[in-house]
């Protein structure tokens, strides 16, 4: 019965109301918990015990669960957001970490870092499809808009893998700069951007010749360059302005999404992981591992507006319509 | 049966050789030392193979990595006894592989080092902590991936002046190498304005590390040996030959904690590590090693990505432009420390965080907030440039 609804809820897309108020998912990395924060009021709602270990965080297409890879316990627990309380686990491999889905919300890719596979699965029918292997640790992971290629990043090898979604096979691999963590493409396909903590670059790829065309430095005068690590990015649809978490350099950075040069530093709590925008695209929440805490930034006019306190070690973060 | 699957085999070679251009080898050499020292706690004891473990797994690592650039990486090792001809034994091995990793003191990676001077072969010393390597014995030929006492001293010096604990009781054991880390730890008090209060030595007298009735006698040793001090904040203990310092802890005259050599011991790597990614490179060797990862295994382990990371990074089995790439402005490696790790250009040491580690937790990692630099906060452990008396050739 519970398998019917939630197959049921994974196939029809709700229609986009037009309310203002979002719902925020925070997985708590240490606290083992997902925090609720509604983003009219910018307040917690609930805070939601879950496996050990929760890191990747992110809604299913249909809005009607969140599905939070948690660690140390093997698995994806699926929530019910009605409900807010967790209705089923996903059979991913050992210590998953990031995932992706493809556009139909029908498949889901998992990246297990102990493992060095990606986990493909059949999110209709809960089941596992099938693995492909990749570099160490995988990492960073997202499809391309057309839905053809799937990146995953590997932080030890270094390399952005890109996976053909049809055969599941490795088509190509770029070298990037140390421990990719996070993987995003432009809304138009253009570009893919990665991120590379220790390498302390955003590596910007071109995916048809699948090479390196340009990187993204920062530079913060008073900051020691190592503290300048860059993991999360999040980019405006019309793929004008991104903004990219820099670690323990406590900092966003904002930057022209075309020329690719850095406007601003926005400071934020300290050590920021991951972010995502309201659907409107009006705000950014991005999350603080060590201060835990979420900080709201105002898209249009670059500011942090909020900070507001969640679970121990927030990790990553997903917003989409209550 | 079995015709047919050789057959396969051979066929499959054969398909996988027309497919793809034959992969390039990078062969990398270990020399290691025969024997393990013995220390006074059992769960301490050495593997017999400490360090090649960890080289095995970044050969596993780069290996994984090289899949997809066509680049095969093999471990050559070999143990020389202390009645070996190390000089020989090493050009042996020089002559199958370009890069080798040594775990060797100190004068016998000097004879090597010598040894092969002209050949071209790069050293990683991943096992010698002398800072003389790096200083007035230093090699163009050697990159230090180990850390040196010193930088290991100022890292405890670092946290243990942060923590206000600022009166040391120094007690140094009797042999050379407890001297020297005796030194090291006399300039750490030295720089960051730590007091050494009193000085003794503990004189190894000899003996048996492991006796039926030993812990009777050293609860009435320990505490008579460390009475009537003056007033002292913590014990730091040099003593490297592991003749007394594990004693030391729970059995001070006063209850004062213990650091150095026991208690809280600055490494390079600990098995209770899991910051930074740092799970997954200990879940991976405990796989592949049935055992847990000592500093030994890491700086081997670290020694053999760099050879990795320079080869996939200048696509490239050209020794000559790999250890170029080594050794540029552009070469940094990632070890699951929370920052890059870059190499000191003066003395070619791999510049690292260190870990404050108690045996069974990780207590914190130097540098420590606030102690400042103007090239890199690394570079507040060890010897720094103006100081150092390297003249690189």
């Amino acid at each position: 019965m519970r398998r019917r609804c939630l197959l049921t809820g994974m196939l029809v897309w709700l229609a986009a109301t037009p309310a203002s108020a979002f719902v925020a998912y925070v997985s708590n990395e240490k606290g083992n918990t997902v925090t609720v924060i509604d983003t009219d009021s910018w307040t917690v709602t609930k805070t939601i015990k879950v496996g050990q270990r929760p890191r990747g965080i992110e809604f299913s297409r249909d809005g009607k669960f969140v599905m939070v890879a948690v660690g140390d316990d093997d698995t994806i627990q699926v929530i019910d957001t009605k409900t807010q309380e967790i209705v089923d686990t996903l059979p991913s491999g050992p210590d998953p970490e990031l995932f992706t889905q493809d556009a139909a919300g029908k498949t889901m890719y998992v990246a297990n870092e102990n493992d060095n596979t990606v986990t493909v699965i059949d999110l209709e029918k809960r089941a596992r499809l099938g693995d492909i292997q990749v570099g160490v640790e995988p990492e960073g992971m997202t499809i391309s808009p057309d839905g053809k290629v799937l990146i995953n990043t590997s932080e030890t090898t270094n390399m952005a893998h890109f996976i053909d979604t049809a055969t599941r096979q490795i088509v190509g691999n770029v070298l990037v700069d140390s421990r990719p963590r996070f993987a995003q493409f432009k809304r138009d396909g253009s570009e893919l951007w990665v991120s590379s903590e220790i390498g302390g670059t955003v590596s910007i790829i071109d995916p048809v010749k699948r090479e390196v065309t340009g990187k993204i430095t920062f530079e913060i005068p008073g900051l020691r360059n190592e503290a300048i690590q860059p993991v999360g990015i999040g980019m405006t649809k019309d793929g004008k302005t991104a903004f990219v978490a820099l670690g323990p350099a406590n900092r966003v950075a904002v930057v022209d999404g075309a020329t690719h040069k850095v406007l601003k530093y926005l400071l934020v709590g300290q050590r920021v992981w991951h972010m995502d925008f309201t659907p409107d695209e009006k705000y950014l929440m991005v999350t603080n591992g060590v201060s835990n805490d979420v900080s709201v930034i105002d898209v249009a006019a670059q500011k942090v507006i909020k900070t507001i306190q969640v679970g121990e070690l927030p990790w990553g973060i997903t917003v989409a319509q209550p | 049966m079995f015709r047919w699957l050789i057959g396969t085999i051979a066929l499959s070679m054969m398909a996988a050789r027309a497919l793809a251009a034959d992969p390039v080898e990078i062969h990398i050499g270990y020399l290691g030392h025969a024997g393990v020292k013995s220390t006074l706690s059992l769960v301490e004891q050495p593997a017999d193979n400490d360090g090649i473990a960890g080289a095995r797994l970044a050969i596993e690592d780069n290996n994984t990595t090289g899949k997809f650039l066509n680049q095969r990486f093999a471990l050559d090792e070999v143990k020389v006894k202390d009645s070996d001809d190390v000089a020989k034994v090493a050009t042996d091995l020089a002559g199958r592989n370009d890069y080798i990793i040594t775990d060797l003191p100190a004068d016998a990676l000097l004879k090597v080092a010598d040894a092969l001077r002209d050949r071209g072969t790069m050293l990683l010393n991943a096992g010698a902590i002398d800072d003389r390597l790096r200083e007035q014995d230093c090699r163009g030929n050697v990159v230090h991936v180990a850390p040196t006492r010193s930088m290991l001293a100022d890292a405890l010096g670092q946290y243990l002046v942060w923590k206000q604990w600022k009166r040391w009781l120094l007690v140094s054991g009797s042999h050379d190498q407890d001297k020297l880390y005796a030194d090291a730890l006399r300039r750490a008090a030295n720089r960051f304005g730590a007091k050494i209060v009193q000085e003794r030595t503990f004189e190894d007298t000899g003996g048996a590390r492991r006796t039926d009735s030993g812990v009777t006698l050293i609860q009435r040793q320990m505490p008579v040996f460390t009475q009537q001090a003056p007033a002292y904040d913590v014990l730091v203990a040099a003593d490297e030959s592991e003749v007394f310092a594990n004693y030391l802890p729970y059995r001070t005259w006063d209850p004062r904690p213990v650091a150095g050599s026991a208690g809280l011991v600055p490494t390079s790597w600990d098995a209770a590590h899991d910051q930074w990614g740092a799970v997954q490179i200990q879940n991976r060797f405990v796989k592949l090693n049935m055992r847990r990862m000592t500093a030994l295994d890491m700086q081997a382990w670290t020694a053999a990505r760099m050879i990795g990371e320079a080869t996939s990074r200048t696509s490239s089995g050209d020794p000559k432009k790999v250890i170029a790439f080594l050794k540029s402005k552009d070469f940094s490696i990632a070890a699951f420390k929370g920052t890059r790790l870059t190499l000191r250009d003066w003395n070619w040491q791999l510049r690292q965080p260190i870990l404050l580690a108690d045996g069974r937790m990780v207590v914190s990692v130097s540098p420590q907030e606030g102690f400042l630099h103007q090239v890199s906060e690394l570079d507040t452990l060890g010897v720094d440039r103006p100081e150092t008396k390297c003249k690189l050739q």
